[in-house]
């Protein structure tokens, strides 16, 4: 009973994000600073988790396929397609829910608690069009942004980790990766990063919009915002999955 | 005017009160009194349509605030000031542009115009030379001045302040009072002040609505307050040494 309560005021606060869209000029100046943070301030986290993720991904698989009838370059068509199709979306999501959906919650949760969406809205302000609209279409736009990133940084990874174990030479590593690319997998990274983007701002904003109780409140709605956020980007992941591919 | 109509609100089973029924005339200042808890926040929220009430009706110079469309009730509630009770200020911002963010957003002035208006405002609460200090570097009595130099930067008809003295010393209190009857008088506000401080009611009220028993238990004005001997109004406002004073003196 619970849950459909929530669903039904996250589907109310969405219907009214989308008739707040038009507002453009209540929301340029953050929607600008939101891709900024959403965005450009994420650049180093995805980095390091492309980055780690191709790695591992080399040095396992080179592990798991010692054999002399495996070619080695089948270890960089695994972990190429691994990255585009799969780890560099879901991984970075999962990673995203918890530094941008925890930063959204929190912020609007403590605009809630202390009074300031009040303050918005009594000055005469649509506080969904200025708080929910440009964070959601922020993350829409950003995420699949940060998948590029993530793609490069997590091919590079394995490549250089292949390079300097020794377990697979560039060439080979290079020569998997071509021969088989479909390019549907980046289009399908693609979308699934906009749906995930989606998501986690969304769940965050409403998390936070409706956060009540105080220091304490806030805390339960940011971690509530990131298990919910990571939870449905894996159930979204199975559904794109299964209706795409 | 503002004419609030059988008013009743509940949060699921909690009721908070009900068949509230009340006139504020235009330049008067009220102050609506009560035990912590009450409801008097929400009333006032209800007052602007911050919340929506279970039945009853606000009307706004005669328009029914709880019946407009979205976009007629954003409009009117540019006519508000809320000062609320932990100010409400932006954190992310400094003073001068939480003072000036409803002028860069609801009116086309320029920027020095804006500037003009915004020192105009911090003027009248005495903070001109505070107003390039960061939310965070401002004392709390500060941080209520700031947030009434906000209230009343679109000039508005109403200004609503919750608690304008909670936490603040009694030097910084008095402070806050002059400024409500000060804006009152020079701009001509009509003035709804939610707070259970009497010193403050005494200082700055023409009438006053106690809400007590979950309904408006007494309303009146400030002289027939001290007269009245309505049982749990005279405990209220009698609860401290300083109002038993004042009333052996007035008696």
């Amino acid at each position: 009973m619970k849950a459909l309560r929530e669903l039904g005021n996250y589907s109310t606060l969405l219907y009214q994000a989308l008739r707040s869209s038009t507002e453009f000029k209540t929301y340029r100046k953050s929607f600008f600073h939101e891709m900024v943070k959403i965005g450009y301030d994420s650049v180093p986290i995805i980095m390091l988790t492309g980055f780690f993720t191709g790695s591992v991904m080399t040095i396992q698989s080179a592990y798991q396929l010692e054999s002399a009838f495996i070619p080695l370059s089948t270890i960089g068509a695994i972990v190429s397609e691994s990255i585009l199709i799969e780890l560099a979306a879901v991984i970075s999501s999962l990673v995203l829910a918890g530094k941008v959906g925890a930063r959204i919650a929190t912020e609007l949760g403590t605009m809630r608690v202390s009074e300031q969406i009040d303050a918005l809205e009594s000055m005469g302000f649509n506080s969904v069009s200025f708080l929910v609209v440009p964070r959601v279409l922020a993350g829409i736009m950003m995420f699949p942004v940060l998948y590029i990133v993530a793609c490069v940084f997590g091919i590079g990874g394995g490549l250089l980790a292949g390079l300097f174990t020794g377990t697979v030479p560039a060439a080979d590593f290079l020569l998997g990766a071509r021969m088989y690319f479909q390019p549907w997998t980046v289009i399908f990274g693609f979308v699934k990063m906009f749906v995930f983007g989606f998501i986690i701002t969304s769940i965050s904003s409403y998390k936070g919009y409706y956060a009540t109780g105080g220091a304490e409140g806030v805390g339960k709605s940011t971690t509530n915002a990131t298990v919910i956020s990571c939870m449905v980007v894996l159930l979204a992941d199975f559904l794109l999955a299964s209706l795409l591919l | 005017m503002i004419e609030i109509k059988n008013l009743t609100k509940s949060f699921g089973d909690l009721l908070v009160w009900e068949d509230v029924s009340f006139n504020i005339q235009d330049g008067e200042t009220i102050a609506i009194i009560g035990k912590s808890g009450c409801g008097k926040s929400v009333l006032i929220k209800h007052i602007n349509a911050l919340l929506v009430p279970d039945s009853g009706s606000v009307l706004i110079d005669g328009e029914d605030i709880h019946k407009m469309d979205y976009v007629s009730k954003r409009k009117l509630r540019q006519k508000f000031g809320v000062l609320f009770q932990g100010s409400a200020l932006f954190d992310s911002i400094n003073t001068f542009e939480n003072v000036a963010f409803p002028l860069r957003y609801f009116s086309n002035q320029s920027e020095e115009e804006i500037r003009n208006n915004v020192m105009e405002a911090l003027s009248h609460v005495n903070l001109e030379d505070a107003y390039n200090k960061e939310t965070s570097e401002l004392s709390g009595g500060m941080r209520k001045r700031v947030g009434l130099a906000r209230a009343i930067v679109l000039k508005p008809n109403y200004i609503m302040y919750d608690e304008p003295t909670s936490g603040l010393d009694p030097q910084t209190s008095q402070e806050i009072n002059e400024l409500i009857i000060d804006l009152a008088k020079s701009l001509d506000i009509t003035s709804i002040v939610v707070t259970h401080d009497m010193h403050s009611v005494l200082k700055v009220a023409d009438k006053v609505a106690f809400l007590d028993q979950e309904k408006l238990s007494w309303h009146g004005t400030v002289e027939e307050m001290k007269k009245s001997e309505h049982k749990a109004l005279i405990d209220f406002i009698t609860a401290s040494e300083y109002q038993i004073k004042q009333r052996v003196e007035y008696n």
